[in-house]
């Protein structure tokens, strides 16, 4: 009835989510049978592609000023407008791509890359380690997010590196406890006692038996925290403390955005409709994911 | 009982330490010299002295972080390197007007997520489900920044219905303060809605499908009264159980709103105090944060083994 912090926290059911291995067209196929899932992985690919494909794709220069145009509303000349430092606001949107997922894809695989072997390990060899880390996951759970992510990038200074490096960190305790629980149920399984019969080490079954089986959460948490993360940053550049200008980001576009609302409103319009927009279709394809690798979650 | 309430006390000390650990890392960890971070460069060699042994900095680190303790636990928060003043004199002043916004936002985020999340698992796979979730997705990956900005732009500099920002003390304008309070209520408000909405669906979904529901339709009852009195007492113990990550959440987002909306709380102080590196402000408002969620945690948790036995048989058993 009661369910755990974890299972709720992470929308997963409580204990192992062993999912049987199928292949990669089955999962395709379970997965496109959603269709919001499958418009939110369109959309997150075509997003993808204007990062790479940026310099080709923007029409003017994202960083490039023009005191003859400034605060243009949208004509054809700037579909988007222009900003205040006569800047065309759609190729600033189209570089921003990089800023948020560079964001993204880096901070959530800073917490992967500590959180998951963390996560490993107390739950396989239990004892004081996991005591420990429990402790310290819940004591760092206990900053509201936002609040311990302002506070690291103070600390270590403004810059989008440091703001990844401080989104990273704080998303760490949610990859050690959603990997611990999962080793904790898998550990107890046939397969893991059958590896040990055989001969196997400690290290060989972390690595090759119970690590693959329990990829399938981590990576829906990831995708899920990635949306998170490219949210936090935008946040943390709104604020002053994340990209600094003139570099192109939706978040700081939105803070100067603020000055000119009365006067030049499509200036806040289109930066906070590309986080939207994008938050939501990588939401979606997290969701979608979810319910492709986990059968059971269809039910629900 | 008692066993569980010790238990539970007992493991928040750990945390409690933890915390307090973290917090002081935070100062501790700054790149350079701490005393020049906190007076800045253009200072005396013997100003910087004084406060290098006013913050004990010529001793060890761990004997540092005990003299910091123990001026905690006396409620010594130091003192702001802007203005002077004790830090939780501060904390204790803007307290107020962030727990009435976020006591308004908690209202607004009940008032929408809780006929919502009935109606999505009441109705499962209607429209008004698929209707509720997708709003809800919506509602986690709006920026509440923009939110707040678009807000402003449309009800304040458009329609002229609200004032845009500010804020007055209910005892001097109730009237002035409620409609200042509207937008970022709904701001902050709206985020939290659509999590507590979909923890909502999801438990009531759960208990929907246990016998004792299936029980009271056997006897008769129409399915008001099986949802609205049977199901939704035990539907609503995760909601109530995550109240910490509730207030979590209202306090983060509360950085947010009050610096868009110009609330003059512990968000906005939060903000200001690490943009003007008053990093003895800043230790302040981070550790008071993660207090009150730990307390929270706590509170919640012993209110519910006294109500709820399975609670503590579940924490026995595990």
């Amino acid at each position: 009835m009661r369910r755990s912090a974890d299972a709720i926290l992470t929308g997963l059911p409580a204990g192992g989510a062993t999912t049987p291995r199928y292949g990669f067209g089955y999962l395709l196929r379970r997965y496109a049978r959603n269709r919001l899932a499958l418009i939110g992985l369109w959309v997150v690919l075509l997003i993808i592609g204007l990062a790479i494909f940026a310099p080709w794709i923007a029409p003017h220069n994202p960083i490039k000023t023009n005191f003859e145009n400034l605060l243009k509303p949208p004509a054809s000349t700037h579909i988007m407008g222009t900003d205040d430092l006569g800047r065309d606001i759609l190729s600033r949107i189209i570089y921003g791509t990089r800023t948020s997922l560079l964001a993204g894809v880096i901070s959530v695989g800073i917490a992967v890359a500590i959180g998951l072997p963390l996560g490993l390990l107390a739950g396989f060899y239990r004892g004081r380690l996991d005591d420990v880390l429990m402790r310290l996951t819940d004591a760092m759970l206990s900053f509201p997010f936002l609040v311990l992510a302002l506070a690291m990038a103070a600390v270590l200074g403004a810059g989008l590196d440091r703001a990844m490096i401080a989104i990273g960190i704080v998303f760490t305790p949610g990859f050690v406890r959603l990997s611990r629980g999962q080793v904790l149920s898998e550990r107890e399984q046939n397969y893991v006692e059958a590896a040990r019969a055989s001969g196997a080490g400690d290290g060989r079954i972390i690595w090759r038996h119970i690590l693959p089986n329990i990829v399938s959460p981590v990576l829906v948490q990831a995708s899920l925290s990635t949306a998170a993360a490219i949210t936090a940053e935008a946040a943390l550049s709104f604020l002053g403390l994340g990209t600094q200008p003139p570099t192109p980001s939706w978040g700081s576009m939105l803070n100067i955005a603020q000055a000119y609302l009365g006067s030049a409103p499509w200036m806040a319009l289109w930066p906070g409709l590309a986080i939207f927009i994008t938050v939501l279709s990588i939401n979606l394809t997290g969701d979608g994911l979810r319910e492709a690798l986990d059968p059971r979650l269809r039910s629900v | 009982m008692s066993r569980f309430l010790v238990r539970r006390l007992l493991l928040t000390l750990p945390v409690l330490f933890f915390v307090s650990v973290i917090v002081f890392s935070l100062i501790s960890l700054i790149p350079g010299d701490p005393a020049r971070v906190l007076l800045g460069e253009e200072v005396s060699t013997d100003a910087l002295e004084v406060l290098r042994k006013q913050l004990g900095l010529d001793r060890p680190l761990h004997i540092r972080y005990l003299y910091w303790l123990g001026r905690i636990v006396k409620g010594d928060f130091g003192k702001s390197v802007r203005d002077g003043r004790p830090v939780l004199d501060t904390l204790l002043q803007k307290l107020p007007t962030t727990i009435e916004l976020a006591i308004t936002s908690l209202i607004v985020a009940w008032a929408i997520a809780i006929p919502a999340g009935v109606l999505a698992a009441w109705k499962r796979r209607s429209a008004w489900d698929y209707g509720a979730t997708t709003v809800a997705l919506a509602g986690i990956s709006i920026p509440n920044f923009w939110l707040g900005i678009m807000l402003i732009y449309l009800l304040a500099v458009n329609l002229r219905l609200l004032p845009p920002s500010g804020y007055v003390e209910p005892w001097i304008d109730l009237s002035r303060n409620l409609r200042l309070m509207v937008m970022p209520s709904i701001v902050l408000g709206s985020a939290l809605a659509a999590l507590v909405m979909r923890i909502l669906r999801s438990s009531l979904i759960e208990v929907l499908g246990t016998d004792y529901v299936r029980t009271a339709h056997a006897k008769g009852l129409n399915d008001r009264t099986v949802v609205l009195k049977h199901a939704m007492k035990n539907a609503m113990i995760p909601v109530v159980t995550i109240m910490g990550l509730q207030l979590s959440g209202l306090l983060g987002g509360a950085i947010i709103t009050e610096t868009i909306f110009a609330i003059p709380g512990l968000g906005r102080l939060a903000v200001e105090s690490i943009l003007t590196r008053d990093y003895p402000m800043v230790q302040g408002v981070v550790l008071f944060a993660a207090l009150a969620v730990v307390i929270t945690n706590l509170a919640v948790d012993m209110i519910y083994a006294s109500l709820d036995p399975r609670i503590r048989l579940e924490e026995r058993t595990a």
